[in-house]
């Protein structure tokens, strides 16, 4: 039976930060779809957030690098596409820790991370990374990323 | 080449054309927002090609994803011609880019359908970030349309310029119908109607006249394509094969 070993790589894969927003693990992304043994290996299904994040092959080293180091070799990266990704997956603890990060958490609404204002302004649908957008607190004039709903 | 190769091919080549065109206003962009944005929808449209190589890489059996992109010449790639068009200034870029997200975005949600699940796969995760690139590309139209007059007219004429180009979108060959027969393939006849609902509806708002539908190009399903392409591929592809074994 793998399934303590299962666990473990779960747990390991927790500590594992996502390289753009490191407040949050990998698993918190809800990049990590699932884990199996099958045929001797274990089976890392992984799913990018955009296609094109260029965080995706980071993490993926990451992850090897991590294992790896807990004398875990025997498993496989394996990238699935369905069901897409989507900021739903993130628990309201995950967006908490956005929050404290200082990045307003994939709300329906984007609020200031400093000062809780609702009164913002867009100031680029696109941020530093395909997840993000910008905006501009009204109230306390500091400017913010807020992680978009996908 | 297998028929379901070759229509893959099709769709990852018109991504990774476009996605090399936008990449070229990285530290060019007309703001720092905008060099963002377009630098953000070019990485977009490299994600999705990178998947659909991929899976023209299973398929093939032999090259890998990074062989047929790099490896290839201008008659073997199958991009839309309108992709290859040159970037010109913000306004030609931005219409160009509203035409092809507008396409994008009917597309991908009729591959969504796909018989086949790895293409309906990529076609659901693609269609996401197309309707975030067309909502960008369209609100750039209406405010380059509805701005100054210069703009207006800036605008107006990229548009009148690039319209040729816009017959492709539409187009049904052989491997087309083929493809459609098996419940894998889009029908483009069919996109014709809501890409222009969605098409005169922005350009309205943007005080923008819709151009005729004259002449329009083709040839690129049988990789014909117009002069720019060789220079695209020629930046594109320099690297890898003057360096083969080179790492980065
Ligand atoms: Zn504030």
């Amino acid at each position: 039976m793998q399934s303590g070993k299962i666990a473990e790589i779960w747990t390991l894969l927790g500590t594992v930060p996502d390289p753009e927003i490191p407040a949050i693990s990998v698993v918190e992304l809800g990049v990590i779809r699932d884990v199996k043994f099958l045929n001797n290996e274990f089976i890392i299904s992984v799913t990018p957030t955009y296609s094109g994040c260029p965080a995706v092959k980071t993490f993926q080293d990451d992850i090897k690098t991590q294992l790896n180091q807990n004398k875990i070799h025997n498993f496989k990266i394996e990238i699935v596409y369905k069901p897409a990704w989507t900021t739903d997956w993130m628990s309201n603890e995950t967006k908490e820790k956005l929050r404290k990060y200082g990045i307003s958490p994939p709300e329906k609404f984007a609020q200031c991370p400093q000062c809780s204002s609702t009164s913002i302004e867009l100031i680029s649908e696109f941020g530093a990374t395909a997840c993000k957008s910008l905006y501009k607190c009204k109230d306390c004039l500091e400017p913010f990323e807020h992680f978009k709903c996908i | 080449m297998k028929d379901l190769e070759k229509y893959t091919l099709r769709i990852a080549d018109t991504s990774l054309i476009l996605a090399q065109r936008l990449s070229e206003w990285c530290s060019n962009g007309p703001t720092l927002e905008e060099d963002i944005a377009l630098s953000n929808i070019s990485l977009d449209l490299f994600g999705q090609a990178n998947g659909l190589l991929d899976y023209v890489s299973k398929l093939n059996g032999e090259k890998s994803a990074d062989e047929i992109a790099f490896k290839r010449n201008e008659r073997q790639f199958y991009n839309l011609q309108i992709c290859e068009q040159e970037n010109g200034h913000f306004g030609d870029t931005i219409i160009r880019q509203f035409l092809c997200d507008s396409y994008f975005k009917l597309f991908y949600s009729s591959l969504a359908n796909s018989k086949d699940e790895i293409l309906s796969a990529i076609a659901n995760k693609s269609l996401k970030e197309v309707e975030y690139h067309l909502r960008h590309s369209s609100n750039w139209v209406i405010r380059l349309g509805d701005g100054t007059k210069e703009s207006n007219q800036k605008i107006q004429t990229s548009l009148n310029q690039i319209w040729k180009f816009t017959g492709e979108f539409f187009e049904m060959d052989e491997l087309d119908n083929i493809m459609l027969k098996k419940n894998i393939g889009v029908d483009n006849n069919n996109l014709k109607e809501e890409w222009d609902l969605i098409v005169n509806k922005t350009l309205k708002q943007a005080k923008l006249t819709r151009p005729n539908d004259g002449y329009m190009m083709n040839g690129s399903k049988q990789g014909l394509h117009t002069e720019y392409l060789g220079k695209i591929l020629a930046q594109m592809q320099y690297l890898p094969r003057a360096y083969p074994d080179a790492k980065w």
